[in-house]
């Protein structure tokens, strides 16, 4: 048995180690500074010249807003489940469970429902929209890495703030500052899942070779931009994709490494 | 050993009388309760409770554990709301309000005249300035240099002053134990309170730092009236002036602590105080 | 002094609207692709739309049934996969190992949790493709292009490795270490007090553990896009393609806005999808909590 555990854990670590080195060892050769540094230039689906910096450049506006608008959905939400609401709540409760569901619900649901909601309004695939389905994408992710943490707080601390005088809402800069590392491990979680999504963006941002200018100009993304290129018959363009998943899976090694480092920052004031 | 503590609290710093009282505090005020009775989901932690907190002494609630001595405290700032299905009969009053019956603005300002010092230091997640800064901030008071005032004031007031002026930018959870509890002690009297509340305050502390923090008690009955609840029979006799004895939820003897732990009337008193139970 | 009360008050009531609206965005979900599924539905009765097995938009025929068997199919085998490794792992984190193995250990599944799931897709097609259509399908005597339910499986089994792990490691810890000191107090080794105890007492949440990665599996879309072959026929064996209905949602996005009736069937596909994860997640969460409690 304890061989076979051991072999569990092997496989795993192959498996690791397979994926990424072998889109390393695919990519990287093909990846050159002209790749991440200028748009597509004319026929490059055909094998022309150019990179795919449209893909990088509007993957960073979708991630970027969405975590912003994320973060100041989630934090609120939090704080109300935590402070506001007693320990025990129905209703607190029904709603951590509604945000397990949430997480659970396919990218591509979320894709085909806003998609549906673009259209009821008259709106068109764009930056704004993929922002906000990403962004809805993320929430259920912000808000239960949070509450989990936020569910720990020691009940001393609410109660020193509240025997000082501070209302409810005044406590927030106390619960901030405590559940600072959780804030921090939730936004790179969301970030690594807004980074790597596909599904939901492909039918709500669209694709486009330029650098969008306008929240409802269509922007491409980093996974798209891998998928259609491997779509190719040809040769020169799946090359391209290749390199393309090498930046996208380099942000996302670099995201997990680094937030391992970045934490302890956020810690230094947390009460055990 | 303690000579620091006079010597503090006695220096020459004015008092920065910074916060401008909209609940005065009134010298001459009393914390009483009246027919105090608190059910939570239905049973009685505390029945019938009749005390009168004596100003400027140190009041010591004892009783064996699960008597409603923490309850009693907790109801005098209201901190008991936040256990779910609680309830309240009977009256506690400050002076001439009823906390029981106080809405959430005046809640604010009964538990600013009324300092909690937590069972576990429990210092806010930030710096040791911030620390203190917090609870002045909340009541309205801005401006670096007068906050900076009041920090070094009440640092001085507790004795951390020396040990921390070179680190009052670090974060709180750095200090040792009994620097934290006396920090806690420092964030409730930046705010003026007239009472303070003490759960236990020294059972988390080493020997050493226990007496610090008793000590300064000691020091500051001259300017706030303390009601502590003690797990050591040794602490009360060491420092209370004022006895309350509760068993069940029900007040047995209150009285002067001489009378109380010398001349107990009551024979209930008299067996827990020759630790007959515990 | 009120201002500070008003603050607390109007911040209560916005975080309030907040958490509300975004619990709603469940029922809204729900409603919307409902409503976008009516038409098909008011046209073919449901059990037609889950068991015929023509696929003819233009024709009018939408038949889910090889859709609905590729995602079964390549489900059922990533679930095959992932849950042996699964288990022995979590196994050995909790019951045998020591905390440093568990510090080696958790950073690989981290980078397993993380990595996007085209980046899956991409290495599906460099190293497992090649490998079902080089050597997988030659040693049976078969003849694939490699993009079958066997690559699909393989793939997303790999990528709900890290779920699976964490919600086993999560459940076993929750079994009281009073328990397992007991068995070992009558001589029982390690293994048969994992087996007699802690894999007995957890067995319901291991089923709730598998359920919601069930429904993570079937959700996943690029990935099994890039490797699944994408041909509308009921798979008959591992080594067939197949064309899950995430797959299907996916490729067909940008030509149903012509025909209504079309784009109603997708949605009525992303319904069914939305539906039984919800369904599959209220039934393995609610478990889960009752066992943490």
């Amino acid at each position: 048995m304890k061989g076979l555990m051991y072999a569990s854990i092997a496989l795993v670590v192959y498996f690791v180690a397979s994926v990424v080195l072998s889109v390393f060892k695919r990519g990287i050769p093909l990846l050159s500074w002209e790749m991440v540094s200028s748009l597509p230039g004319g026929g490059f689906y055909m094998g022309g010249g150019g990179g795919f910096l449209n893909a990088i450049v509007g993957s960073l506006y979708i991630v970027g807003g969405a975590t912003i608008l994320g973060l100041v959905i989630s934090i609120p939400v939090v704080f109300y489940l935590n402070v506001y609401l007693k320990a025990g709540s129905r209703f607190g409760s029904i709603a951590r469970l509604a945000y397990d569901v949430l997480f659970g619900i396919p990218s591509i649901v979320y894709g085909a429902f806003g998609f549906t909601i673009m259209i009821y309004f008259g709106l068109r695939a764009s930056l704004l929209g993929g922002m906000i389905v990403v962004t809805l994408l993320i929430i259920p992710i912000f808000i239960r890495s949070m509450d989990e943490v936020a569910k720990t707080i020691p009940t001393e601390l609410l109660e020193a703030g509240y025997s000082l005088g501070s209302t409810r809402w005044e406590t927030i800069g106390i619960i901030v500052r405590q559940i600072a590392p959780a804030i921090a491990t939730a936004t790179l979680l969301s970030i690594g899942r807004a980074i790597g999504d596909a599904a939901g963006v492909m039918f709500t941002a669209g694709f486009s070779d330029r650098i969008p200018t306008s929240l409802t100009q269509q922007t491409a993304t980093l996974p798209l931009s891998v998928y259609f290129q491997l779509q190719s018959p040809s040769l020169e363009v799946q090359n391209r994709a290749y390199a393309a998943a090498v930046v996208l899976t380099f942000i996302v090694l670099t995201l997990s490494i680094g937030g391992r480092i970045i934490m302890n920052r956020f810690s230094r004031n947390k009460i055990q | 050993m303690f000579d620091f503590l006079h010597r503090n609290i006695t220096s020459s710093k004015e008092k920065p009388f910074v916060v401008n009282n909209k609940f005065p505090r009134p010298e001459n005020m009393r914390l009483t309760t009246h027919a105090l009775s608190i059910y939570i989901g239905g049973n009685p932690i505390l029945k019938h409770v009749n005390v009168d907190i004596p100003r400027n002494k140190i009041t010591c609630i004892i009783g064996p554990s699960g008597c409603g001595k923490t309850t009693l405290l907790r109801t005098f700032n209201r901190l008991v709301d936040t256990i779910e299905g609680v309830n309240i009969e009977g009256v506690v009053m400050l002076g001439d309000r009823n906390i029981v019956t106080a809405g959430a603005s005046e809640l604010t300002e009964i538990r600013r005249a009324i300092g909690l010092v937590p069972q576990r230091p429990c210092p806010l997640p930030m710096s040791i300035y911030d620390n203190i800064a917090y609870g002045c901030r909340i009541h309205g008071i801005s401006g670096r240099r007068k906050l900076d005032a009041i920090v070094e004031y009440y640092l001085r007031a507790v004795g951390l002053w020396d040990e921390v002026k070179d680190r009052l930018h670090t974060p709180a959870n750095k200090l040792s134990g009994g620097q934290q509890q006396r920090l806690c002690l420092a964030r409730s009297l930046a705010i003026e309170p007239s009472y303070l509340l003490a759960d236990e305050s020294t059972s988390a502390l080493d020997p050493i730092s226990s007496r610090t923090v008793e000590e300064l008690f000691v020091q500051l009955k001259k300017d706030y009236s303390i009601v502590m609840v003690t797990h050591t029979l040794r602490q009360a006799r060491r420092i209370a002036d004022h006895i309350i004895f509760m068993y069940l939820g029900e007040v047995i003897e209150e009285g002067d602590a001489d009378q109380v732990f010398n001349h107990p009337k009551h024979e209930l008193t008299q067996r827990y105080l020759d630790g007959a139970f515990s | 002094m009120s201002h500070r009360l008003l603050k607390d008050r109007a911040a209560g009531y916005l975080m309030f609207t907040l958490t509300i609206s975004s619990l709603l965005l469940v029922v809204a979900m729900g409603i919307g692709l409902y409503m976008k599924a009516a038409p098909i539905l008011h046209e073919h009765s449901l059990w037609e739309l889950l068991s015929v097995s023509e696929w003819k938009p233009m024709k009018n025929q939408f038949g889910f049934f090889p859709f609905l068997m590729g995602t079964l199919w390549v489900s059922g085998l990533a679930l095959l996969i992932a849950i042996p490794i699964s288990l022995l792992m979590a196994i050995y984190l909790t019951e045998y190992s020591h905390s440093m193995v568990r510090r080696f250990v958790y950073p690989f599944l981290d980078i397993l949790a993380g990595l996007p799931s085209v980046i899956y897709g991409v290495w599906g097609m460099l190293l497992i493709v090649p490998w079902v259509a080089n050597i997988a399908a030659p040693w049976v005597g078969r003849n694939t292009t490699g993009y079958t339910v066997l690559a699909g499986g393989i793939v997303l089994g790999v990528m709900v490795i890290p779920l699976l792990v964490s919600l086993f490691i999560e459940i076993f810890s929750n079994v009281a270490h009073e328990l397992r000191e007991a068995t070992f107090a009558l001589g029982a080794t390690r293994w048969q007090t994992t087996k007699h105890v802690v894999l007995r007492k957890t067995f319901p949440g291991m089923m709730a553990a598998i359920v919601l990665a069930a429904s993570r599996v079937m959700g996943e879309t690029i990935a099994v896009i890039m490797v699944c072959g994408n041909l509308a026929i009921a798979p008959g064996s591992l080594l067939d393609a197949c064309y899950p209905i995430p797959a299907l949602i996916a490729n067909n996005y940008g030509e149903m806005l012509s025909m209504p009736l079309y784009e109603s069937a997708l949605m009525f596909a992303a319904f069914i999808l939305f539906f039984v994860v919800l369904v599959f997640n209220l039934f393995s969460r609610l478990i889960l909590k009752k066992i943490k409690e």
